[in-house]
């Protein structure tokens, strides 16, 4: 077994510096790495390059980093219900580069997979389109993209082990498999980090050779983005 | 006239027996609400779900269980979850039957507008010009005219499309419209609208046929 402990999120965050691109999981707020956001807050590096579907709301998330101006460039689907992204962008003061989301799940696998560029259907005859290379194939036309380069990918699942192994909770799944060994180095940060072997190898979603850094995250907030419930009748 | 929980019910009649169904934000997420029962169908949220179930009761609600919209949900028996990439492998690879969105604005060549104003408002597209790029049966849900009463049913699109050429059917507040043949077929009318009332909303090509039943709600 080789270990991927990281005593702390510190240790985790080891190397990240100004004018990087990171990738960070999540959809809305479900599955977004907590422990990691808050350390880039504390460590006000800058002009970062994010990569995430979304961009967070006003005060958690990545609207942490917003608030500070530590983003330079977001590459997301959907960056709705966040007032200050929304401000940042209009001015001109954040570059945001939308990205269809099957796409944006996509560049990352092939970042993860080894596959420099692939076709898509989604976009073409539209301005995400634009400058890029269409091809056709049996009568129908494709955009080609291009993998991600990232420098850091941070992650969130809800139970890992010192081999870097993940298993992931309903849909806060979602990016974070996608993002696993898509960039130089992978931070996973866990709900529950569990002993060696306690894990079924028929149950694991992400394999931990795909994973540089695994440490137990804290404080966990999970916050809702919207509470819908029905009434008992 | 209908409301959007009228639009709602009238589409929830194009759903069938064995249907993968995509609901987008909006109006279609109601569908689920007027869906038949004795039908077997599975709602997919591209969020990595499928099998999603309806809202959860009071102090049931989990953080790791939501929808596209990012509303609580509950998962059915027999649910799955998975990754984004494998979402959209459902998606691209027309393993969904049907996908119900919202529109700006639609085309009588079928083009769809919904994910941008340009100048006003840029809220992105999400999963939307995926699931129209692939869809080969995709029903769009709106209203025919906006808030000033102008039409949003057009020869072409004026804002920044979101796919090419896709929408097959429109169900709006005074229509069901089919598209095809770069024209708008006018099929129903909602309760209580004349034909006329369609024309006069329509700014695209409709093509009227005989008599135009109204809608069964």
């Amino acid at each position: 077994m080789i270990n991927k402990t990281v005593n702390n999120v510190q240790e985790a965050l080891e190397g990240v510096q100004n004018a990087m691109t990171l990738m960070l999981g999540g959809f809305g707020l479900s599955g977004i790495p907590e422990n990691a956001i808050s350390e880039l807050v504390k460590r006000k590096v800058t002009d970062l390059t994010c990569i995430s579907n979304n961009a967070g709301v006003d005060d958690f998330g990545l609207g942490l980093l917003l608030q500070q101006k530590q983003i330079k460039k977001m590459i997301s689907s959907y960056v709705g219900e966040n007032d200050e992204f929304e401000r940042q962008m209009l001015s001109g003061e954040l570059e945001v580069e939308l990205t269809p989301q099957g796409t944006l799940a996509e560049k990352c696998r092939a970042a993860q997979a080894g596959f420099p560029a692939f076709y898509t259907p989604a976009g073409y005859g539209t301005e995400v389109a634009e400058g890029k290379e269409t091809r056709e194939f049996d009568g129908k036309m494709y955009v080609l993209e291009p993998a991600f380069k990232a420098d850091f990918a941070f992650v969130k699942a809800w139970k890992g082990d010192a081999a870097g192994n993940l298993v992931f909770k309903g849909t806060a799944r979602n990016f974070n498999p996608n993002m696993c060994g898509a960039a130089t180095i992978t931070v996973a940060e866990v709900e529950e980090l569990v002993p060696v072997g306690a894990l079924d190898p028929n149950n694991i979603h992400i394999p931990g050779v795909f994973i540089q850094r695994i440490f137990q995250g804290e404080n966990y907030e999970k916050r809702i983005e919207q509470r819908t419930i029905r009434q008992r009748s | 006239m209908l409301d959007k929980n009228g639009i709602a019910k009238r589409i929830a009649q194009e759903v069938q027996n064995g249907f993968y169904v995509n609901l987008g934000i909006g109006i279609p997420t109601l569908v689920a609400n007027y869906v038949r029962e004795d039908i077997e169908v599975e709602f997919q949220s591209e969020n990595g779900v499928l099998g999603m179930g309806p809202f959860p009761f009071e102090g049931e609600e989990d953080a790791d269980l939501i929808n596209a919209g990012k509303q609580t949900i509950t998962a059915l028996p027999g649910a799955s979850f998975f990754d984004s990439s494998m979402s959209f492998s459902m998606i691209r690879g027309k393993h969904i039957h049907l996908t119900i969105l919202g529109a700006m604005e639609v085309a009588e060549n079928g083009d769809i507008a919904n994910w941008k104003i340009p100048g006003k408002m840029v809220k992105g597209m999400g999963g939307a010009m995926d699931l129209v790029a692939s869809a080969d049966n995709i029903i769009v849900a709106m209203m025919h005219t906006n808030k000033r009463g102008e039409s949003k049913i057009l020869k072409k699109c004026s804002l920044p499309l979101t796919g090419v050429g896709c929408v097959t059917k429109v169900v709006t507040n005074l229509a069901v419209l089919e598209v095809r043949n770069n024209a708008f077929h006018l099929l129903e009318r909602a309760p209580g609208v004349s034909v006329e009332e369609i024309q006069k909303a329509t700014e695209g090509t409709l093509v009227v046929n005989g008599e135009i039943p109204e809608m069964y709600i």
